[in-house]
């Protein structure tokens, strides 16, 4: 089944018009942010809002290293400068928790977009960057690669021990710790793990943009996006964040071109309304319409 | 052997000392109390031997080795495990899932999932829940769930275990029950170190007591000293009662 679906996936250049090669790239793109968010925020609980920062920071790196290295090596470059960053914050940040980690997060998107936006200013002397292109077919097979890789590193580590001790943080992080757990390297690592894959598609994102500036790259809505598409989708399982993402970036293709002035109101209406009564998100509705109703309480002792 | 020991173990919070300069040590083997009135700091040591809480000065040895100073997850590896007062378990992961925890991450040495898998069930079975294994820990019974604390600590292969109100909230023939594992786990060779609020299960069990009052310790002995001790019947009850007996 998954390889069926990956290898259509893979032809589907070969066949299908542009425009389905761009919107499915834009969808790849938002499945990698969001999984890889989920990755880390799902089961420790820590609402992590620096994904834009990690995207940022590979928008930059394809920016700066385009002419300079060969794509592959731009890209794995982008994403291991976002893990770098995530390293270094997240060991600073993670004793945080609840709120004040949310701010932190938030907080390191716009630094981080001010201090870019001073140092091309003072020091370079441009606000924009020109990033060179390699075309939308080349743009959709790296970010299915991407997402490939990322799938088998998120169920790699959904089903180690590892997975089942970053749900053990979420649950009590104190009772985690005294049961052995290095609580705070385990965070640490797989929060720049999951900055790695986006940083990677930004610095992927960047040569289909072809022209950046601080504004574009540090956009505040891609921190946001995540976290609602994966609540959108459901947290419990892999493909919840998947189906989220999928749907949300169709909807805001579908509605911007048919309703270019209300797309927003009803983005956020149908928004509101997923969050009110959708709270395990689609894939708890879909398992809640399959169990049909019979809630059979585990029998206790 | 002095396997837990404590010298000049001291605890501010802000301008509140928790606990002042208190000297204690647990022998290999013993099963000690730890008794005082509410807010006498007697969790707060138990935070204080796991890393929960940072010393303010003191020095605590497990085994002749300094371990204060060291992380949360090194202390347990070293040997040494705890449960709670108010019950930590992880709620929407199921009761093995839990003790398999406990087994992959709290030894000193790695082991391979087959074998985590082994001794967490037959830590389970140790405390008598393998039945209820694969339900998430929220829908067992306090009791229960206080015997998967347990089950999940012992998966640890502690050598030293700190019992933080194992019977608080039970009714007495858990109670009972609870007081027989705590005799079983000695009987494996583990040195229990325990608070309890309940005196005659802890007069019954325990081969001595430490007794701490507002921070300080008040008393050391044997259950029958402690008993009959006139500082210790003064804080229980106050000055008045024990003069006007």
């Amino acid at each position: 089944m998954i390889l069926i679906i990956l290898f259509l996936l893979a032809t589907l250049p070969l066949y299908s018009r542009g425009y389905t090669v761009v919107l499915l790239s834009s969808i790849f793109m938002y499945i990698i942010i969001t999984v890889s968010w989920t990755m880390f925020s799902g089961p420790t609980g820590y609402i992590s809002l620096a994904p834009a920062a990690f995207f940022g920071v590979g928008v930059y790196t394809s920016a700066l290293l385009g002419l300079l290295l060969p794509l592959p090596a731009v890209i794995g470059m982008g994403g291991l400068a976002s893990f770098f960053l995530a390293l270094l914050v997240g060991a600073l940040t993670l004793r945080l928790r609840g709120i004040y980690f949310v701010m932190f997060t938030f907080g390191l998107v716009e630094l981080l977009l001010h201090f870019v936006l001073w140092w091309e200013v003072n020091i370079t002397g441009t606000t924009g960057r020109v990033v060179p292109t390699m075309g939308n077919t080349a743009v959709y097979y790296i970010m299915l690669i991407i997402f490939v890789i990322l799938m088998i590193t998120a169920t790699f580590i959904k089903h180690s021990k590892f997975g089942l001790a970053l749900q053990s943080i979420g649950e009590y992080e104190e009772a985690a710790a005294h049961t052995g757990i290095n609580v705070t390297a385990l965070k640490t690592i797989t929060f720049a793990i999951s900055a790695f894959f986006i940083g990677a598609a930004g610095a992927t994102m960047a040569t289909r943009w072809t022209y950046i500036d601080p504004r574009i790259a540090f956009n505040p809505l891609i921190s946001f996006m995540p976290v609602l598409m994966a609540i959108f989708g459901g947290m419990g399982q892999l493909y919840g964040p998947i189906i989220g993402a999928t749907i949300f970036t169709y909807l805001e293709e579908f509605l911007i071109t048919r309703f270019p002035y209300y797309y927003m109101l009803i983005f956020g209406i149908i928004m509101v309304v997923a969050i009110l009564y959708l709270p395990n998100g689609l894939v708890g509705l879909t398992q809640k319409l399959r169990k049909g109703g019979l809630k059979q309480p585990h029998a206790n002792t | 052997m002095r396997i837990l020991e404590g010298e000049g173990v001291t605890k501010n919070f802000g301008g509140l000392t928790a606990i002042s300069n208190v000297d204690f040590h647990v022998e290999q083997g013993e099963i000690v109390g730890l008794i005082g009135p509410n807010g006498a700091g007697k969790t707060t040591l138990f935070n204080l031997i796991s890393a929960a809480l940072v010393l303010t000065s003191g020095v605590i040895r497990f085994k002749g080795e300094k371990i204060s100073g060291l992380k949360t997850h090194q202390i347990c590896r070293t040997g040494v495990a705890r449960t709670f007062q108010s019950v930590k378990v992880f709620s929407n992961m199921a009761v093995l899932e839990n003790v398999l925890l406990g087994s992959l991450f709290g030894r000193s040495t790695g082991m391979s999932s087959v074998d985590a898998t082994r001794e967490a069930m037959e830590s389970l079975e140790f405390v008598g829940l393998s039945a209820v294994r694969a339900i998430p820990a929220k829908d067992i019974t306090l009791a229960n769930q206080k015997r998967l604390e347990v089950a999940r600590a012992l998966a640890t292969k502690p050598e030293l275990l700190l019992l933080d109100e194992l019977i608080a909230g039970l009714n007495p023939t858990e109670t009972t029950e609870a007081m027989e594992l705590v005799t079983k786990i000695r009987d494996k060779g583990i040195t229990i170190f325990m608070i309890e609020h309940v005196m005659k299960a802890i007069m019954g069990i325990c081969d001595r007591l430490i007794v701490l009052h507002h921070g300080e310790k008040i008393a050391e002995g044997t259950p029958r000293e402690i008993a009959t001790s006139r500082t210790v019947v003064e804080v229980y009850l106050g000055e008045q009662a024990y003069a006007g007996s």
